[in-house]
């Protein structure tokens, strides 16, 4: 053994201290392998539910699998609404290479708008969830679906994701009744079961859309797949298949409702057609309509402000909110009133000298042919649209009768059983004038009310319905738009339906509704040159309703404001008289009066139902339609 | 003296007593059975896991076996040296470690954020700091065994110099979890060597107190690692995604764990670096409590037998050296399953002989063939 330098070396004292210390060691071992033991006892055995919990969270994710949206067709199998596959463009970050150079190819591609690439950068700079596709650009055309396929190999990460759209072949004709589809936000998704949504997209915002949107939506289904850290998608653990949302079949005519569209010409108005016997709305237009497709991808700033600030105002579904003065065409209603209480019998005859006046009042209440009409009776008073006559019924019915009466025809009610934002109009009583503007009800009030101006105000489709009534001689069927709900015929819930309008003398209805038929085909009829040529019987009325003031958001200018100062023209009808398939309300703003303006589109509704409607004629853009799908199918 | 030694010399086959004075086969061929055993037994075991925590990757497992041959070979050699050539040496290998600090300081290859490798392009790539990990306390218990122990002052001194040099310089690469390693590796030399409480108390003090100021001298992602090990949540898809990751992999394994090649955080990637330093989260997930307690007591005893040969050194450098060397081996397990089970922040120390890597392999059986040297070099007859 080598000398050790140091002679004070002590080996034995070196041995003791050194076992001491490594004896100390184990203790200090053995200490921190408890704890680390303790730890793992800790982990895998006490808190082992939690983490095992937090496991499956990771690797097992839900994915809801959206359920297709129910298709919408007319009457006949037109389809009205569809779901049509459109491309998307979008980008996983983490697949790309250099996220710079690939939006620059893009943009070189595709002509992308700088600022939307500024804006995806924007975006994807902040932290989201990894792996996730991010949207770069919507609706692709095929030129760029072909440019992108010829350059993939260059776009790593860059994908095209198919996505089924709305689509509304008849977007302006059936805007407003079809209504569409729009992203949801955040209001509706409270609406609405959360899980049942969580992979859809879009959500009825108006119309029948609207209405049906828990029918049309369907059920989602889910599919629980294990995914990697980095998101991708392994396999599959379990799947339940959507439930696809049940298909449409409305009662509207497509045919019927472009006629209605083509009819108002571009004039602001609306049409509504009912079939009497079923309350099956044939036909319901509001002119202008706008295009729906636009909302279904989200329309752009610039294009709903200026759809918003028309002067038309075409978001404005006229046919169920529009709120008009009635004018003579309540005159028919006005006469089922006096004959159901008592105030008139159809013989009974008036002197009409050109204007009425209430007892004790100077004040003379005017018809409009000045020099009056002489001998009136109720057939009379209809044909010739007499004022005198009903003002004097009206002041023999006083307000609260004829309240109670025009009600029971649904004027001041939300009449149809599935129209999604209906108005109720207003039917004025004592109690509304009270709490309104804190007066009483003038007798004076209650002569205009009987004319169909004051205070009242009906929508079309409310005329329409009303009209359908009387066709029915009184019996009540609630308009509703949709027929058949998948296979099945839809059950609606026509529990509140009005009680049916019952005459003592039942023949009474046909008295008035010869009056009726008279205004189309009699000699003094206001709409006899309309009715020229029937070759069905056809009741009808007229109405001429006066717009007495502008409205506040309506911009002074000379040439609109003479325009638009003029009446609005009105027309109601219902055909054949003895057995009615097709009720028609036509209201044209500012047109002039009704007799010239209004029942003319009136009848060609009638002509179009009852006579060229069997010839199986397909509207022309049907046909193009056609053609472009199956071009784009190829 | 010379009966108490000769006792001394057979601590491992109690029998041998009985036998001739011939040596046994181990003997002759310097290396300790038991402690082979040990390892090979550890080294098995963690391929298995390996090739669960790499994807099922037989090329990274054959790889890391070649490693383990390589390690394996080196060990066999080193055990052939005296003790005293060990020691001849010691001066030398810690110049020529500290020289390549410096040079790595210098000129030093920017891999992984830090300066940690020497490049002899086309050559070799080199960590010195792995190095050191042996050639310091090497050093120390060279200088202490030469002096009268417990150490005094100056010689403390002395030590504190030979550690503090290349430990700051590790430190500065950056690679605080290496350099703390070493120094720990070198402190285990002084303690052992007798060290007196009252040092060792002052020297406590001064620590704690100096953390502040290693605090404040750390790099940001230190500080961040800091951070997240005390609140991973704080940040649970960046810093603190490890941890979240690597403790949920432990706890859900329960008591048996989810079976080999089962686990799901492992085998579907949510664990980071499973292969590498979290490798013990993979055992913990697929064998659960029984596996890591398996490997733990696998470790324990792996200790407990290196411990056992240290003392029976015949000199004082070999027993300080394989002290030192088999405590490091601990920390080394310990601060690995304490920083994936979530006790201790996120260094990057892996799991000892388990982990997928060549160079800690090959330093680890340079250490225990250094300990192997040490207790089968031994003279029958002292004076």
């Amino acid at each position: 053994m080598r000398q050790p330098r140091d002679t004070l070396k002590n080996p034995q004292q070196e041995l003791r201290i050194f076992r001491l210390r490594s004896l100390l060691a184990v203790v200090v071992v053995l200490t921190l392998s408890g704890l680390l033991a303790g730890r793992l006892f800790y982990l895998q055995i006490v808190e082992h539910e939690v983490y095992s919990t937090r496991s499956e969270k990771n690797r097992v994710r839900v994915e809801p699998l959206p359920p297709t949206r129910g298709l919408i067709y007319d009457r006949n199998g037109e389809l009205l609404a569809e779901n049509r596959p459109t491309y998307n463009l979008t980008l996983v970050r983490e697949r790309v290479d250099d996220l710079g150079e690939t939006l620059a190819l893009l943009v070189d591609l595709l002509d992308l708008p700088a600022e939307r690439v500024e804006a995806f950068r924007e975006r994807s700079r902040q932290r989201q969830r990894p792996y996730q596709p991010a949207l770069l650009m919507s609706d692709l055309d095929e030129a760029q679906i072909a440019r992108l396929a010829v350059n993939r190999h260059r776009l790593p990460g860059v994908e095209v994701e198919a996505q089924l759209l709305r689509y509304y072949p008849d977007a302006e004709a059936m805007s407003h009744v079809l209504g569409y589809v729009g992203r949801i936000n955040s209001e509706e998704l409270e609406d609405v079961d959360a899980g049942n949504y969580a992979g859809t997209h879009f959500i009825g915002k108006t119309g029948v859309e609207r209405f049906y949107e828990d029918t049309l939506h369907g059920e989602a289904g889910l599919r629980k797949v294990e995914t990697n850290a980095r998101g991708r998608v392994l396999r599959e653990l379990g799947h339940s298949d959507p439930v696809p949302g049940e298909n449409l079949t409305l009662t509207l005519d497509k045919g019927l409702q472009h006629l209605a569209v083509d009819l108002l010409d571009g004039r602001r108005g609306a049409i509504v057609a009912i079939a009497p016997q079923t309350g099956e709305i044939l036909a319901m237009a509001s002119v202008p309509g706008f295009d729906t497709n636009q909302f279904v991808t989200g329309i752009d700033v610039d294009s709903y402000r200026a759809l918003q600030q028309d002067i038309d105002l075409p978001l404005f579904n006229r046919a169920i909110r529009g709120s008009y003065p009635a004018g003579s065409v309540i005159k028919p209603f006005m006469a089922i009133t006096g004959l159901r209480d008592g105030a008139v019998t159809p013989g009974e005859v008036i002197y009409d000298p050109g204007y009425y006046q209430l007892p004790n009042d100077s004040r003379r209440y005017r018809n409009w042919l000045r020099w009056g009409h002489g001998r009136v009776d109720l057939e009379r008073a209809l044909e010739v649209s007499n004022n005198t006559y009903f003002y004097s019924l009206a002041h023999e019915l006083g307000i609260d009768s004829i309240h109670a009466s025009l009600k029971q025809f649904g004027f001041g009610q939300r009449v149809a059983a599935d129209v999604y934002g209906q108005g109720a109009g207003l039917l004025p009583s004592r109690d509304w004038k009270r709490s309104r503007f804190d007066q009483p009800w003038y007798p004076g009030e209650t002569l205009s009310v009987g004319i169909g101006q004051g205070y009242l105000q009906i929508t079309p489709l409310q005329l329409a319905s009303a009209t359908a009534v009387l066709a029915n001689h009184g019996d009540w069927v609630k308009p509703r738009l949709v027929g058949d709900m998948g296979d099945e015929p839809v059950s609606i819930d026509l529990a509140d339906t009005p009680p049916d309008i019952e005459l003592e003398h039942p023949e009474w209805w046909d008295s008035v509704i010869s009056g009726m038929e008279q205004v189309l085909s009699g000699n003094e009829g206001t709409a006899r040159r309309a009715g020229a040529g029937l070759e069905y019987r056809m009741a009808g009325k007229s109405g001429t309703a006066q717009v007495f003031s502008l409205g506040q958001d309506q911009r002074y200018d000379a040439e609109e404001l003479q325009e638009r100062l003029r009446d609005h023209a009105l027309f109601t009808a219902f055909a054949p008289v003895e057995d009615p398939e097709i009720a028609v309300a036509v209201i044209i703003e500012n047109a002039g009066g009704g007799s010239s303006h209004a029942a003319e589109p009136a009848r060609a509704m009638t002509d179009y139902w009852l006579l060229e409607r069997d010839h199986g004629e397909v509207p022309p853009q049907a046909a193009v339609d056609d053609t472009q799908r199956s071009e784009e199918e190829e | 003296m010379v009966d108490f030694l000769l006792r001394r010399a057979h601590p491992i086959k109690p029998t041998a007593s009985g036998m001739s004075r011939r040596r046994s086969l181990w003997e002759r061929i310097h290396l300790d059975p038991w402690l082979l055993g040990l390892l090979l037994t550890l080294m098995s075991a963690g391929l298995v896991v390996l090739y669960s925590a790499s994807g099922q990757s037989m090329e990274l497992v054959t790889g890391q076996a070649l490693r383990f041959g390589v390690a394996l070979t080196g060990m066999v050699i080193i055990a052939q040296f005296t003790p005293a050539a060990l020691q001849r040496w010691a001066l030398p290998a810690y110049l020529l470690g500290t020289a390549m600090l410096v040079a790595v300081e210098i000129m030093g290859d920017m891999g992984m954020g830090a300066q940690r490798w020497l490049v002899i392009p086309g050559v070799v790539r080199f960590q010195p700091s792995e190095m050191m990990k042996l050639a310091v306390p090497m050093m120390v218990a060279a200088w202490l065994s030469r002096r009268e122990l417990p150490p005094r002052w100056q010689d403390l001194f002395v030590c504190a110099l030979l550690i503090g040099v290349p430990v700051l310089l590790i430190a500065r690469q950056p690679d605080l979890g290496t350099s703390l390693l070493v120094a720990l590796a070198a402190v285990f030399v002084v303690l052992l060597g007798g060290l007196s409480w009252r040092v060792i108390g002052v020297l406590g003090a001064l620590a704690a107190a100096a953390l502040p100021l290693l605090w404040m001298n750390m790099h940001d992602y230190q500080r961040q690692r800091v951070l997240t090990f005390l609140d991973p949540e704080s940040d649970p898809l960046g810093a603190g995604w490890n941890i979240i990751q690597s403790t949920t992999a432990i706890g859900s394994g329960g008591l048996w764990g989810k079976g080999w090649l089962e686990g799901t955080q492992s085998q579907l990637e949510f664990l980071p670096e499973s292969h590498t330093d979290f490798i013990v989260a993979v055992l913990g997930e697929e064998f659960g409590l029984v596996g890591m307690l398996t490997f733990l007591a696998l470790y324990l005893l792996i200790v407990c037998r290196g411990l056992w040969l240290a003392g029976a050194a015949q000199e004082t450098f070999g027993r300080l050296l394989a002290g030192s060397i088999i405590l490091t081996f601990f920390i080394y397990v310990f601060v690995n399953i304490g920083m994936v089970s979530g006790i201790l922040p996120v260094v990057g120390v892996p799991l000892p002989l388990v982990s997928y890597g060549g160079t800690s392999s090959v330093t680890l059986l340079a250490g225990f063939g250094i300990l192997m040297a040490i207790h089968s070099h031994r003279r029958l007859l002292p004076r």
